[in-house]
């Protein structure tokens, strides 16, 4: 059941996840109009809480933001890296004490939204912590392959690459198992968290096996930190074995689409022309990224937990 | 100095194997007489009835972060949770400020202990110089000076060479090296046990296997060497089964558990709760059966708290940037009662795992209850029920799990050298 | 009406008791809804010259099904295709409080408003909120040349200055009471009717 805020897919059931898909493709339509704005969060005022920096996913937050007529506002605590770690408890206190209706945290470490939004009276959105989880852009990309496939129960999707540091792939198995698809994972071994299984979801060291028949296939991002020999031998050598092209795209079914949340490294998880052409729906993730979020502000912006005993 | 008279209690004392109702007579600072009925006029009485009357728990475990971190906790606060939790004797590892590799830190841990502290402080110096893992300190010295074993703990010592040498050379003053056993090569950024938690919370994971490599390694040194290792917090049962085998074999290994790794397992860590971060890691479920199942077996030899405090602003951060360790002096007791009540040890065996078996790995005169030994006493209400809040507690530190927790058991009187130090209504009386 | 206003729903009565509570009186069958939404086009028809720029707009739940009947009786009486469109006003209310949000409905607005004359329907008009927020709506799609409004039926208790052009019935009620368009029970396809629920103890004021 979805509490006061979106820490995570994990917390959500089937029937929170429907709401929510539902609700954006509403917002869909405002984004079609031509005044893209609507008056429904006017006087409410989103925090963007960063820690870690993200231009792509604080700038759709943004606009989702915008579009609903709040008022947003970027907040990024000092990046130092050499600074000792303050507090939580403080920074919570603080922005607790500016009254927001709603507070999207970015941090590099799993766990932080969730204590924050222990401290805070406004609701927390988790924009990504750590390898935990990213709940909004899995949400996009079931909106996403909602719209491309009509349906996501049945659906076989396969996750292709670092699954052990990727909340993307964490939080996109919650979302498709819970909607009822079936899910793999592919990637090299040194890249595959321990017991990934008791997840739910079956993992393949071969590729190719892991596409056959596959109706979805989402590349995730690798760092280049990554590549540089520690965990995997080189660039070269993950290409050849977990990049994709329309050669092993042909495994897959033949009306498959390809996902990824961006942004990519052409020529190593995606060839240069899967990038930019069908079957891939990239920008279409991205679209449906503002509007997903215009439904989970709508959703969640301005409850807060006071309000809720009182009311 | 008036004698003392420990009266109506039930005796546990594993050095004699008595477990009975007896009275227990102190005076000049050590026992006197442990009977069924003893009569002592003149001596103040403590009533202990419907109480268990034990040695004084001995900790091998436990920081005081005096000198040098004294906003953490200090010898004169960690002393009093000390008494306060039924310890009276704790023996205190050296990565103090500065470290404690030298003679003159040594004594100073001493002095403060002897004007401060409750509680008797043994402390344990370190093994190499500046916790460095290179050259080894000066045993013999330190040994004079009082310290009574060598750890560089949480610094492991990366280099086996220079294990070897520190085990060979500890045979000169015949006391024990004690290891914290973690192949930190393997330990990498790990914070939770390498699982199905660690996949879940997306946190880098620690694998048990890290811990049984250099469990192997030092037990395989010690056989080579003749020394006495001493394991510190083992958590996996993959380790439990080396030192077994090892024991089998002859070699010189003793080795200990902390409440927390014999009743909480990796599932805590589910709430990101720094309170739950710990090195080494919580672990399964399995392997908190193999540790209980080590202790009745006498594979490990006793329950260590490994106290660590931290401050509540070094806690309150990201999962992985807190340091990790918990305090464990207050409640260590409720907790371990907890295998008692679940069959896992019988009364007897959990008290000499608190008492004699401590005391046998360093080699000291105190847990048991004969006359001639220390007048360290423990009593205590096996179903004393509270709560324990760590802001009322003794500690400077907040850092616990069980902040918050309803337990069962309590110390209720705690005697040192024949004196009361502690009573659970009056709190802790200097001497 | 399209939605109940919480300051209804907290001063009790109907809307805060479970169905089984409420008695249940029919208002307007369907033969009544059918004669009235005809003389309403017929109304329609004689108050504005260009029907050419006529644009019905219905408002979700119960206004939708009205505006698609009106858009077919304004091609009996007066041979027009009118422009159908739907326009959901949730994102536009007044009274999104910190509780549960309200779930979206349909917004499908095929042809631009631009200088057209927009005839918003809606099934209940009671405070006016919602006609206030389906005109806000709808300026931000553009600027009609004019908005008029058509309410099957109007039960007072307005709280802001809005005018209903074309009713159906005026049904003075009380605050308690719901009014609702629904489908009745074992009913033919298509086939529509307004009921009154109100507390056990008595009907509808007069």
């Amino acid at each position: 059941m979805m509490g006061r805020g979106l820490l995570g897919i994990e917390d959500l059931d089937r029937s929170d996840i429907e709401v929510i898909l539902e609700t954006a493709q509403h917002m869909q339509e405002v984004g079609r109009r031509d005044v893209k704005k609507v008056p429904t969060l006017r006087g409410r005022t989103i925090v963007n809480l960063f820690f870690e920096a993200s231009t792509r996913t604080r700038t759709s937050f943004e606009i989702a933001g915008k579009r609903l007529s709040a008022d947003v506002v970027n907040f990024t605590p000092s990046s130092s890296s050499l600074k000792k770690s303050e507090s939580i408890l403080d920074t919570a206190k603080t922005l607790d004490a500016m009254d927001p209706d709603a507070v999207v945290i970015r941090h590099g470490v799993a766990g932080v939204p969730k204590r924050i939004a222990d401290e805070l009276d406004a609701p927390v959105i988790n924009a990504g912590d750590g390898a935990h989880e990213h709940p909004t852009q899995a949400l996009l990309d079931l909106l996403t392959v909602q719209e491309e496939k009509g349906r996501i129960d049945g659906l076989t999707v396969t996750i292709i690459g670092d699954i052990a540091h990727s909340r993307v792939a964490r939080s996109n198995i919650y979302g498709f198992l819970k909607m009822g698809a079936e899910v793999r994972v592919a990637g090299p071994p040194t890249l595959m968290p321990a017991n990934v299984e008791t997840l739910g979801v079956k993992a393949f060291g071969s590729l190719r096996e892991a596409l056959e028949g596959a109706d979805v296939v989402m590349a995730l991002r690798i760092q280049h930190e990554r590549l540089s020999g520690a965990l995997v031998p080189s660039v070269r050598e993950y290409a050849a074995t977990f990049g994709l092209d329309r050669a092993k795209l042909r495994f897959a079914k033949d009306d498959a689409i390809v996902m990824h949340p961006g942004p990519v490294n052409r020529g190593v998880e995606l060839a240069h022309d899967l990038a930019d052409h069908r079957p891939s729906v990239i920008l279409d993730q991205v679209r449906n990224g503002v509007a997903l979020r215009m439904a989970v502000l709508y959703l969640l912006a301005g409850r807060r937990r006071s309000r809720d005993r009182e009311g | 100095m008036p004698r003392v008279l420990i009266r109506g209690g039930r005796v546990l004392d594993p050095a004699s194997g008595r477990d009975g109702p007896a009275d227990v007579l102190l005076a000049d600072g050590l026992v006197a007489a442990v009977d069924t009925r003893i009569e002592a006029r003149d001596a103040e009485v403590v009533d202990a009835s419907g109480c268990w009357v034990t040695p004084g728990f001995v900790d091998l475990h436990a920081h005081l972060r005096e000198p040098g971190q004294e906003y953490k906790e200090d010898i004169a606060s960690g002393g009093s949770a000390a008494v306060a939790g039924g310890f009276t004797t704790v023996a205190c590892m050296a990565n103090t400020n500065p470290v404690n590799d030298d003679p003159s830190v040594t004594d100073y841990i001493l002095d403060r202990a002897r004007q401060e502290s409750p509680a008797r402080v043994v402390p344990v110096a370190a093994a190499t110089k500046g916790l460095a893992g290179r050259m080894m300190t000066e045993m013999s010295a330190l040994v004079e000076a009082g310290a009574i074993a060598f750890s560089d703990d949480g610094h492991t010592i990366m280099d086996s060479g220079v294990q070897r040498r520190v085990l060979e050379y500890s045979r000169l003053v015949s006391r024990p090296v004690i290891v914290h056993a973690e192949d930190r090569t393997l330990v990498g950024e790990g914070v939770v046990n390498e699982g199905p938690v660690s996949t879940r919370l997306g946190l880098p994971g620690n694998p048990g296997v890290a811990e049984a490599v250099h469990v192997a390694r030092d037990l395989m040194l010690a056989e080579l060497t003749g020394a006495h290792v001493h394991v510190a917090h083992v958590s996996t049962a993959a380790a439990v089964q080396l030192i077994r085998d090892a024991r089998a074999r002859g070699v010189h290994v003793t080795a200990e558990v902390t409440p927390h790794h014999l009743t909480l397992t990796e599932d805590a860590a589910l709430g990101f709760d720094t309170n739950t971060k710990m090195a080494p890691p919580l672990r399964t479920a399995a392997d908190v059966r193999a540790l209980r199942e080590g202790l009745a077996d006498g594979t490990l030899d006793a329950i260590a708290t490994d106290h660590a405090p931290h401050a509540v602003h070094e806690k309150e951060v990201e999962f992985t940037a807190a340091p990790p360790g918990v305090l464990g002096l207050e409640t260590a007791l409720a907790v371990v009662l907890e295998l008692v009540r679940a069959g896992d040890l019988s009364p007897m065996q959990l008290v000499a795992c608190l008492t004699a078996r401590p005391a046998a790995v360093l080699g000291l005169r105190c847990g048991r209850l004969e006359p001639g030994a220390p007048g360290d006493v423990t009593v205590l209400d096996p179903e004393r029920s509270w709560v324990y809040d760590p802001a009322k507690g003794y500690s400077k530190s907040r850092n616990s799990p069980w902040a918050g927790a309803e337990l069962m058991g309590r110390a209720v009187t705690t005697l040192v050298a024949g004196r009361l130090v502690y009573h659970v209504d009056r709190g802790v009386v200097m001497p | 009406m399209a939605h109940e206003t919480p300051t209804q729903r907290a001063s009790g009565g109907a809307a805060s008791r479970g169905a089984d509570a409420l008695s249940s009186r029919v208002l307007l069958d369907d033969v009544a809804i059918r004669r009235a939404l005809m003389r309403i086009a017929h109304e329609i028809v004689e108050r504005n010259d260009d029907l050419s720029s006529l644009y019905l707009v219905g408002v979700p739940n119960g206004g939708v099904p009205l505006a698609r009947q009106l858009a077919r009786n304004l091609h009996e009486v007066a041979g027009l295709e009118a422009v159908v469109g739907i326009l959901d006003t949730t994102l536009y209310r007044d009274d999104l409080t910190a509780g549960a949000r309200p779930p979206l409905r349909r917004t499908e607005m095929p042809s631009a408003v631009d200088d057209r004359v927009v005839i918003l329907v809606d099934d209940v008009a009671s405070t006016g909120r919602t006609i206030r927020a389906a005109m806000d709506a709808l300026m931000d799609f553009g600027r009609p040349r004019a908005v008029q409004v058509v309410a099957l039926i109007d039960r007072g208790h307005r709280e802001l200055p809005i005018k209903i052009d074309y009713v159906g019935k005026n049904i003075p009620t009380r605050r308690g009471d719901l009014v609702k368009l629904r489908t009745p029970e074992s009913a033919p396809e298509g086939a529509l009717e307004v009921v009154l629920l109100s507390d056990e103890e008595g009907g509808a004021a007069g």
